[in-house]
């Protein structure tokens, strides 16, 4: 198999243009994504040591990071509660921001797709990309001028009497989840109008002429159909969510922690990257073991994903 | 006219005054017809008349802009297709492709909660039906055209429809599985005995499978009959036009007489059948058309026939079964064609004299009208 596609590689753009694509796809593969990867769980595994020490007697292999993770300072034996809970609150959060991506992004993208002609679906796509002309810093500012306690959203809430006093989306986290899942659309939206748009309109109402309501059409007939899209949306917005910074950063209550903010403090204030590293490493594998874990249970191949 | 039509029964389907519109556009105007319980209907007409529109109609897909549909006599405005008593067979079949065979075909039946043991059964029956017995555990794809086509009958059956409509499914196939399916469908629609209305804009589809046709033109129905009356006593020039070869002498009414007329046409005057209320007036506009196979090639005086024309052979092309005789008629060299039985005809012999010839039963005065686009 893989000698055959390098073979028509080879074949197709002659021996000099096809090294040369290899090459430039070996460099990005291994320079730029392999080789700082790995150096990042090469440092995961050392001590923190002044750059004096280093190279020295006490450079030695530890688990020393991924067990404070766990376990903190270790000097009363209990857990890292702390760094726990935000690590379970970030992957749960990003999750309810993907659960709601899909449920916004779906009856988007299926209108797109089946329903909407020419002029109409050309205008809903640059409704929903001009947004992301504005950069994300700036979005997400504006989020929490929208959300804020004086934001515009509170002064229609008192404005209607709806509420009494300001209702704080910041603290709440309402801000924060909106922001991500808002930061994130177009990532879902897309690869589920691609699963879509090839969705033959005479199945559905196939399915309909057969006595389907439209939820069991859908359930039975578009969804699976759209599966791939669903899960290649869903794995991006769930990775990127649970990675997401500024947003967090910005929109985030005073008392709510992302786990990347702790990442970002190890990395930065706390100036210990071999911990920061390692934290950035339990997150990346774990998200990566729950995509596999949900594809997995809904029955979907990876090599899915790139259709 | 009080007795029951044959078979006595009442008509499946009434589509009465139905028009259905897109915008400006009148893709069905004003059809009026009843279709009887039990047997093959098919809507006949070229691409654009509006056939499609109507089935889609009938299955709840669009709404008509008036009239009323009436399947079993329960009016069906207002009601989708789901809630219909139709199945409709899509012109690309529109099968599931993530579902097995079996799945496809109970997939009705699922949708009406009917358990997996009994959805299995029934799926089996009616692969048996359709002659695939033991493939409901196949993929869709697995199989061939023709078979996919007996699949997304049985879909349609296993939904206990009072009337199957079938959108052209056989447009799809090549021409050998095409007259195969034409005979399977008929045993099918025989077999289970329910009303099947069929789109189709080829006269041979229509022709063999049809208890009855309606031929339509521009959303209107142009004629409704048996496909032999259909061919023999066209009610329009378009019919006579559209269904069968014809060849056509344009002319005016001469004079009208007891089921026969005279028309003063460019090759001479030629009398033909016609209808007692067949609009015909003296002096006015009207076509003859003459079937290829109702014209007499010879080389005497044709004592006796009614209608006999000079005429040269200018080609022929041997057919198989018969000759097409490209012919020039009369002063006016009319381009002519006659079908002569294969043995029968003689060798060819280009700028041949000859005579052709042809009684006045067998041509059939029209009023001068739209014809079928060649």
């Amino acid at each position: 198999m893989a000698s055959s596609w390098l073979r028509a590689l080879l074949a197709r753009y002659g021996a000099g243009v096809g090294a040369c694509v290899l090459a430039l796809a070996g460099f990005w593969i291994l320079l730029l994504i392999l080789l700082p990867q790995l150096a990042m769980v090469d440092f995961s595994f050392r001590h923190n040591l002044p750059p004096a020490a280093q190279g020295g007697p006490q450079d030695v292999y530890t688990l020393e990071h991924y067990r404070y993770l766990v376990y903190g300072s270790g000097q009363d034996g209990g857990f890292n509660t702390v760094d726990l809970l935000v690590f379970g609150r970030t992957l749960l959060a990003a999750l309810l921001v993907t659960v709601a991506d899909l449920a916004i992004c779906y009856p988007i993208a299926y209108l797109l797709a089946q329903s909407a002609h020419g002029g109409w679906a050309r205008l809903m796509v640059l409704a929903l990309v001009v947004p992301f002309w504005v950069n994300e810093i700036l979005r997400a500012f504006a989020f929490r001028i929208l959300f804020g306690a004086s934001g515009v959203l509170n002064d229609v809430l008192l404005g209607l009497g709806l509420v009494a006093e300001p209702v704080d989306f910041i603290r709440t986290d309402v801000a924060l989840y909106g922001g991500l899942a808002y930061a994130f659309v177009l990532l879902m939206v897309f690869p589920l109008y691609n699963a879509l748009e090839s969705l033959d309109r005479s199945q559905v109402e196939a399915a309909r002429d057969m006595g389907a309501s439209v939820f069991a059409t859908h359930r039975r007939v578009v969804i699976p159909f759209a599966k791939p899209g669903i899960s290649a949306g869903c794995t991006m917005v769930f990775m990127l969510s649970a990675g997401a910074l500024a947003a967090p950063q910005i929109l985030g209550g005073p008392s709510s922690l992302w786990f990347t903010q702790l990442v970002y403090q190890w990395f930065n204030t706390g100036n210990n990257w071999p911990r920061g590293a390692a934290y950035a490493i339990v997150l990346l594998l774990s998200t990566l073991l729950l995509v596999l874990l949900a594809m997995r249970l809904f029955k979907v191949r990876l090599a899915q994903l790139g259709r | 006219m009080t007795a029951a039509p044959a078979g006595g029964t009442k008509p499946a389907v009434e589509i009465d005054g139905v028009s259905v519109r897109f915008g400006e556009f009148l893709a069905v105007r004003d059809v009026r017809v009843e279709i009887a319980a039990g047997t093959f209907f098919s809507f006949l007409g070229p691409s654009g008349c509006g056939k499609t529109t109507l089935l889609r109609a009938i299955s709840g897909f669009v709404a008509p802009a008036a009239g009323e549909i009436r399947i079993g006599g329960k009016p069906m405005t207002g009601l989708g297709p789901n809630k219909r008593p139709t199945a409709l067979v899509f012109q690309n079949l529109a099968l599931f492709p993530l579902m097995t065979v079996a799945e496809n075909i109970a997939f009705a039946l699922e949708m009406r909660g009917v358990g997996r043991a009994a959805r299995r059964k029934r799926a089996d029956e009616l692969l048996e039906l359709i002659a695939l017995p033991g493939q409901g555990d196949r993929m869709c794809h697995e199989l061939s055209g023709g078979q996919r086509q007996r699949v997304a009958i049985a879909r349609a059956l296993a939904a206990e429809p009072q009337v199957l409509l079938l959108d052209e499914p056989l447009s799809a196939l090549d021409l050998k599985l095409r007259q195969h399916m034409r005979s399977e469908l008929r045993a099918i629609q025989q077999r289970v005995g329910i009303t099947f209305i069929y789109i189709t804009h080829d006269q041979g589809e229509a022709l063999t499978m049809s208890d009855k046709v309606a031929v339509m033109r521009d959303g209107r129905i142009e004629q409704v009959a048996a496909g032999k009356t259909l061919y023999d006593s066209p009610a329009s020039a378009f019919v006579a036009s559209f269904v069968g070869e014809n060849n056509l002498f344009r002319g005016r009414v001469s004079a009208v007489a007891e089921g026969y007329a005279t028309v003063a046409t460019d090759v001479g005057p030629l009398r033909a059948a016609c209808q007692a209320d067949g609009g015909l007036r003296e002096g006015e506009a009207a076509f003859v058309f003459v079937r290829p196979e109702a014209l007499r090639l010879a080389t005497d005086d044709m004592a006796g026939v009614d209608n006999v024309l000079r005429a040269t052979e200018t080609a022929r092309e041997f057919e198989g079964r018969f000759w097409h005789v490209f012919l020039e008629v009369g002063e006016s060299r009319q381009r002519a064609t006659a079908a002569q039985v294969h043995g029968g005809a003689g060798p060819a012999e280009p700028g041949r004299q000859l005579r052709v010839g042809f009684m006045a039963e067998w041509a059939v005065a029209l009023p001068a009208g739209p014809l079928a686009a060649e």
